[in-house]
């Protein structure tokens, strides 16, 4: 499995953190409802899935991959500094 | 319904003598009914125990098993096999105590061989720590009545000789020797409760997918399938691997994140493994089967899929943590490498329990410990489906565990980060 | 029986083996298996079930009968596939799962047993008495399971794992690979072409086709020459491509030739191939037919009679029939009568074939039984004319051929059903990036896959955007598939489907007849193609059985799932380089060399290794020396390593405003030259993590974690500035492996620096600065793990070994020393602080008794550590405890009950995390967490280590043992 790095290109799988679903971190006074959410509740798709990556063993950027979770294919990588979280 | 003669060494013998005429069909192929009392989505281990003890506990026999594909297709056909009651966090201990409790009388409960092998397992540890970590986990298997026993490095080289004791990376301190673990025979495991089920009266329907579930004032009333609209009061969701998409038809988001876990197998070899070896340093956990193939396996792949299958980085990982532990089984060959789909829970544990929608129930959220969990899982949740009470040894798998913060059950204390457990 | 010519053998170089003990010949460019054939052996293993005498079918790696064991002792190679071994003089093969000999075997009377023996019949007995089943039962299926036996003896042969990259992978070399390769390479791009083979040629080594005019071998030879000699191509021989993953990554297992093994090469090497595209041009595998006795030695694959003869010369026998269903059973006839071997009939299950062979031939029949219990002696065959008996040494049979879809379906696809050659095809797209070509894709004939080959690489090419104009197609023969297909001869007896595990026909219908209808649950009820072939041979004609047993087509029963390896691949090979210490990195301090010299026992800490305790002279036991340097630290000045502490420096204007957001405490208003506590949490509530942060600088900062936890931090904070923040200005970037930090606790700890640092000015309690040390910029933090007046120094990694020195040298004028793990565990445990022992990642900070920690504003794990559950004071909350009863001694690990209540789980109250003697106070001292805890100082209760039969009473106390107000370290 591949990622390419917006830095460094094309890179194996071996060099990445998966970092989970890629959630909007709710406010602090945000409900426990938002919270629970955020930290528990996954909508997990069968499908194209937004994700957090980082490419911890090269640059160290985090990423946001949308990728398929059936097919495993990426579709769009972007860094989390210049992606619209 | 007619129901066959039990299976024995003398039906074999008196079938073998008179040209195998006589075997018929382990479980019927119906049709399905327009209505039922209690539907269970989801033909996998879980799905069928459930059922099984569902009409031999309570007497509940109107019930319809829904598989989309056939009995016993997803996790339990996929898995290194392993039986064990080595948990120590409650909510778990006393859930997988009973578990092995049902598996100990499983053949005879179901007339049918699963193999079920208590042949032991070690859980091998490497630096004081680990070893007061295990100690702590040891005792708690006793505090339930399990059996655990601490091994030092001396007792665990006189029953696993061919370990690497001098030159392994992590050195070996000792072990816990859990003497009831072991393995049984997946599949059968599935077929078994099958038969059982279907033995008594349940209908168990393949080729059936469930499309939608239908609700009506917050109470289920039945599912949508390919094969039709079937009706019920009560309706089980028991898919792990599938769990968000099932719970997703009754408008419901559950805290799972479904991940890859891969398992291998080797070509048959005369025995040489004759315990189950877990190696946590190496995520790596092995037992021969009693064909003769090393059965071994490893960590979750670390990232969402749905894809039944995994990638390399773990395979090499899994293979060099079976070379630094036991270079012996360097010159066995592997065969075959699959993956299945884990339910992964924010603290590693399942849920069984109610919905918060009348009637609909959840079991789901298995993490790596489905297959052992398998006569417990179907226990409890028919226990809770027909009283509405959870069993006392799964009151502990709830759902509102996470918003409450009530009564996590983190036995690797990872954490909610779902990709960490 | 070796022919007196032909063959691609050299007969100038003979060459020497053994099987059984028994010596035979055979010719460089001989397998194994081609040997065995051309010295006469038949038999040359028994079957998994029923132990029936089993001979060689195939010439390649689908082998499902030939499995033999080589080499002895650590060097002990089983189930190795006779027809992929290279003979080389000397080699001494054995048969397997045969006892005490392959001839006489006496688990052979399984076969005797067969009506009780069939599929599943294990899952109906074996039930009763229940001890029987781990005790009797299971010893004895083991015993007879299994084929080849593993030595039991680390293996000490080299093996590599290796990754390469290229435009354009080519997995097979016969003609559709090679003329793939050839046009991309001629077109420039970068290919690697694999085959399983020692040499290339696939097919056209075993056919007598002819290639533009030449042999087809001379062919092959020709293109492999030209490949060899270009820069841009690797061609891999004795290459097998055994698994597609995502994103064009392949994984190959090259096993390495005798010569190179000789030559200091490592006996195979593990391949990841990442490749921008790919083409399967991996052929066709040829099937069986089931008739009763047809797993007979003696009964081999058509197209293997012919690669025997062709290839190496050998003839399987000297009174041949072949029987077949498609137009390769007369090519078989043909090639044997030209190469002078009796064909005694060519029988074809069409009826209206037709033949101008000088045979006797039968169109419209088939072969019912096959005699001969260590070799076929005779069949017996059924024309529309009735039943006739033949005296036969060998049948050769063809039943078809089924491409070789496996690597199209390592990604989920399922191949597709073509009727006109009676095969499955692969679906185009199953793999990204893949396509097929030749065989493997249903093109038949040597015409076709030269053609599929080149189109294939032209498409290839174009996708890579690289351009060529093909070149003419050699020429080569075009002949037709024409195939009726035919499974199963109908009939009475046992006809064999899976050679390997002993499935037979009978064995598909009566898993159909019980319920197991679906192709999964035949595979799992029968053990259908899950022995070492996989069913390679077999799965199709078994997959057909049951389609006609359930009255449901071919296509609609489907396919098993099709997973790697495509051959099976040495756990050696994957594993490479992860024996011994190679399995993962090893970290060592600067002081690591002066530790192992002082003889401290160096114990693993996480990756690093870090000293237990340094042996004085004359101390026996390490309490001795633990207690010894305990005292250093209590009464003089101890010197501690803590460089594996995670360092992790961080610069910009927001560093504060960051660190507010991942520790609970507010770190914003620290001021420059001074260093704060901090507690992480885990955005789920629970601890992280805790460590010091010094604000060296107003926008340069330095935090430490604990050993065990330095990567996570590093990640989280990477996280919180790049995910959470993006608009802070904080760089983050970790220097554990840059400085080398070391402790310098106790009452002489002043005195010592004041003599080691010209100018030194005591820093206050929690200040930092920098000093100079001999020279050298040093960062100096007055921090304390200890409870005494400590600092901690820090120099560039390249100083650490002479400032430890140098220290330790110090101290020990001053009556103090080194010091060890053991040691910084019972100070730590004396003063109540946390390690990952107590901050296991299920504890919070209200459980640690730090929720005071918890400032006014947001931070990581705030919101989730309110939840009620989080909150609960029935917790189990961090206390101390000491010995209170007759037993004096605590035990980590052990579970805390109320003092008279059973030690069951319905009892339990809590555990010990932690625990030490405490030289400072003379009694065992430990930390638990408890229910209720705090609220439970004074009591008494039970401690019970079932384990390592431990009771004892102990009371409940604070944590915290020694100098509780800290006036020690704050000096």
């Amino acid at each position: 499995m591949r990622i390419p790095c917006p830095l460094c290109g094309d890179r194996d799988r071996r060099e990445y953190y998966f970092g989970g679903a890629a959630l909007t971190r709710p406010a602090a006074d945000a409900d426990a409802q938002a919270w629970d959410d955020y930290i528990h509740n996954r909508d997990n798709p069968a499908g194209v899935s937004r994700e957090f990556w980082q490419h911890e063993g090269g640059c160290g950027a985090w990423l946001v991959v949308t990728r398929d979770t059936v097919s495993h294919a990426v579709i769009a990588v972007a860094r989390t500094k210049e992606a619209q979280a | 319904m007619t129901v066959s003669a039990p299976f024995s060494a003398l039906r074999i013998l008196k079938e073998g003598l008179t040209g195998n005429t006589g075997w018929t069909r382990h479980w019927r192929d119906p049709a399905p009914k327009a209505a039922y009392d209690a539907i269970v989505i989801g033909g996998g281990g879980h799905g069928l125990a459930t059922a099984y003890y569902l009409a031999k506990n309570h007497g509940l026999t109107n019930v319809a098993v829904l598989e989309k594909g056939h009995l016993g297709s997803g996790n339990i056909g996929r898995n290194t096999t392993i039986v064990r009651a080595n948990y120590f966090l409650p909510g778990n201990s006393e859930f997988y105590s009973h578990s092995l409790k049902l598996w100990e009388g499983m053949e005879a409960d179901l007339n049918y061989n699963v193999m079920h092998s208590q042949r032991g397992l070690i859980n091998l540890f490497h630096s004081d720590g680990q070893r007061d970590a295990f100690v702590r986990r040891g005792n708690a298997m006793i505090n339930q009545g399990d059996d655990a026993i601490l091994l030092d490095r001396d007792g665990v080289r006189a029953i696993l000789p061919y370990l690497d004791f001098d030159n392994t990376r992590f050195p070996i301190f000792g072990g816990l020797l859990h003497p009831r673990g072991g393995t049984a025979r997946h599949d059968a495991v599935a077929w078994g409760y099958a038969r059982g089920a279907d033995r008594r009266g349940v209908d168990l329907i393949q080729n059936c997918e469930v499309t939608g579930i239908d609700i009506a004032d917050g109470r289920v009333t039945g599912v949508q399938t390919t094969r039709g609209a079937i009706a019920a009061p009560k309706v089980a969701i028991v898919v792990a691997g599938r769990s968000s998409q099932v719970a997703a038809m009754a408008g419901l988001r559950l805290p799972i994140e479904s991940h890859v876990l891969q398992a291998f197998v080797t070509e048959g070899l005369k025995p040489v493994i004759n315990h189950v070896i877990s190696f946590g340093m190496g995520h790596f956990y092995i037992s021969q089967s009693d064909k003769g193939g090393l059965v071994f396996g490893g960590d979750i792949d670390f990232y969402p899929s749905y894809a039944s299958r995994g990638n390399l980085p773990m395979i090499e990982h899994v293979m060099e943590a079976g070379m630094t532990l036991m270079p012996m089984i360097g010159r066995a060959r592997v065969l075959r490498s699959w993956g299945g789909i884990m339910d992964m829970s924010p603290d590693g544990s399942p849920i069984i329990d109610k919905s918060p929608i009348d009637g609909l129930f959840l079991n789901c959220g298995w993490n790596y410990g489905g297959f052992k969990a398998v006569p417990a899982s179907g226990y409890c949740l028919a226990h809770l489906m027909a009283t509405g009470q959870p069993h006392p040894v799964a009151a502990g798998f709830r759902l509102d565990r996470f918003a409450t913060g009530r009564g996590i059950i983190d036995e690797e204390g990872t954490g909610s980060q779902h990709n960490l457990h | 029986m070796r022919l007196s010519t032909g063959g691609l053998i050299d007969r100038a170089r003979p060459v020497t083996f053994s099987f059984d003990g028994v010596t035979h010949r055979g010719f460089a460019g001989d397998t194994l298996a081609s040997a065995l054939i051309g010295d006469g052996v038949r038999v040359v293993a028994r079957s998994f079930k029923y132990h029936r005498p089993r001979g060689i079918l195939t010439t390649g790696s689908a082998e499902p009968n030939a499995l033999v064991t080589l080499g002895t002792g650590a060097a002990q190679d089983p189930n190795a596939r006779a027809t992929m071994v290279e003979l080389t003089e000397g080699l001494a093969a054995r048969s397997q799962n045969a006892w005490p000999s392959l001839r006489f075997d006496l688990l052979a009377a399984n076969d005797l047993f067969a009506p009780f023996l069939g599929a599943g019949f294990y899952y109906k007995t074996f039930m009763w008495p229940r001890a029987f089943w781990e005790k009797v039962y299971e010893p004895a299926i083991r015993r007879a399971a299994g084929l080849g036996a593993l030595s039991g003896l680390p293996d000490l042969d080299d093996h590599e794992r290796v990754q390469a990259f290229c435009d354009l992978l080519v997995i097979g070399g016969g003609p559709a690979g090679l003329m793939a390769a050839l046009t991309a390479a001629r077109a420039g791009a970068d290919v690697i072409l694999c085959d399983e083979d020692s040499v290339l040629g696939g097919r056209l080594l075993l056919e007598t086709h002819t290639v533009a005019d030449q042999t087809g071998a001379e062919w092959a030879a020709g293109v492999a020459n030209e490949l060899a000699c270009l820069p841009n191509v690797r061609v891999m021989t004795r290459t097998a491509v055994v698994g597609a993953y995502d994103h064009g990554t392949y994984a190959a297992l090259e096993t390495l030739g005798p010569d190179a093994i000789r030559r200091g090469a490592p006996r195979a090497a593990f391949w990841r191939i990442v490749a921008r595209r790919a083409i399967l041009a991996a052929g066709a595998l040829e099937r069986p037919i089931a008739f009763r006795n047809n797993d007979r030695p003696g009964v081999m694959l058509a197209g293997a009679v012919r690669g025997y003869v062709n290839r190496w010369a050998v003839s399987p026998g000297r009174q041949v029939a072949v029987f077949g269903n498609n137009d390769d059973a007369h090519r078989t006839a043909a090639d044997l009568l030209a190469a002078g071997v009796h064909v005694a009939a060519l029988i074809d299950a069409r009826a209206a074939a037709k033949t101008d062979l000088p045979i006797r031939f039968f169109a419209g029949a088939v072969v019912e039984d096959c005699m001969g219990r260590t070799g076929v002696e005779a069949i017996t065959i059924r024309t529309p004319k009735g039943t006739e008996r033949l005296q036969v040494d060998t049948l050769a049979v063809s039943g078809g051929w089924n491409p070789m879809v496996h690597l199209t379906c390592h990604m989920n696809g399922r191949p597709d059903w073509r009727d006109d050659i009676a095969a499955f095809v692969p679906r185009v797209g199953a793999v990204p990036g893949l396509t097929t070509a030749g065989a493997c894709h249903g093109a038949m004939s040597t015409h076709a896959a030269l053609a599929q080959g080149q189109q294939a690489a032209l498409d290839a090419l174009a996708d890579l955007g690289l351009t060529a104009a093909p070149d003419l197609l050699p020429s080569a023969e075009d002949a037709p598939c024409r195939i009726t297909p035919l499974w199963a001869v109908p009939g009475k007896g046992r006809a064999w489907l899976d050679f390997q595990n002993d499935v037979t026909v009978k064995d598909v219908q009566m898993a159909a007849t019980e319920g197991y209808q679906s192709v999964e649950h035949m595979k799992r009820y029968t053990t259908q193609g899950m022995a070492p072939d996989q069913g390679k041979t077999s799965n199709v004609a078994a997959l057909a059985v049951l389609a006609d047993a359930t009255g449901r087509g071919i296509p609609q029963t489907g396919t098993t799932t099709f997973r790697p390896p495509f051959v099976p691949v040495p756990i050696a090979a994957m594993g490479s380089g992860g024996q011994g210490a190679g399995f993962a990195p090893e970290r060592f301090t600067t002081s690591h060399l002066a530790s192992i010299r002082r003889n401290a026992p160096m114990i693993a800490a996480g990756l690093w290794w870090r000293p237990s305790y340094f042996p004085a002279p004359g101390e026996t036991n390490w309490r001795q020396s633990c207690d010894r340097e305990v005292g250093y630290v209590r009464n003089a000045v101890g010197i501690c390593d803590v460089s594996t502490l995670g360092k992790i420096e961080l610069q910009g204007r927001d560093v504060g405003a960051l660190l507010d957001l991942v520790y609970t405490n507010t770190f914003s208003t620290l001021a420059p030259s001074k260093v704060r506590y901090g507690l992480m949490l885990r955005e789920d509530g629970h601890v992280m993590d805790d460590g010091t942060t010094a604000r060296l600088e107003p926008d340069r900062w330095v935090m430490t974690t604990t050993t065990s936890a330095a990567g996570l931090v590093m990640r989280h904070l990477e996280f919180c500035a790049q995910v959470l923040r993006p608009d802070m200005d904080v760089s983050v970037a970790s220097v554990t492996e840059q400085w080398a930090q070391f402790s310098i606790a106790g009452p002489n700890a002043r005195a010592l620096l004041t003599a080691l640092i010209p100018g030194f000015a005591p820093l206050p309690f929690m200040g930092c600065g920098t000093v100079t040390v001999a020279g050298i910029a040093a960062r100096l933090f007055r921090i304390s793990f200890s409870g005494e007046e400590a600092y901690e120094i820090a120099v560039p990694a390249r100083y650490g070994a002479a400032l430890f020195g140098r220290l330790v040298e110090r101290a020990e004028a001053m009556g103090g020393g080194a010091y060890g793990l053991e040691a910084l565990n019972v100070l730590r445990l004396e003063k109540g602080f946390i390690t990952h022992a107590e901050i296991h990642g299920r504890t919070t900070a209200f459980d640690i008794g730090m929720q005071g920690m918890l400032a006014k504003k947001d931070c990581i794990g705030k919101a989730a550590s309110q939840r009620p559950g989080l909150m609960d004071p029935a917790r189990e909350r961090l206390v101390g405890l000491k010995p209170a009863g007759a037993v004096k001694m605590l035990t980590a690990g052990a579970h805390l009950f109320a003092k008279d209540a059973p030690a069951t789980r319905e009892h339990a109250a809590g555990y010990v995390t932690s625990v030490g003697f405490s030289p400072s106070l003379g009694h065992f001292i430990g930390l638990a967490f408890l229910k209720h805890g705090p609220d439970r100082r004074g009591e008494v209760i039970r401690m019970v280590d079932h384990l390592r039969q431990i009771e004892t009473l102990c009371e409940v106390c604070d944590p915290v043992f020694f100098d509780k107000d800290g006036a020690r370290a704050r000096g």
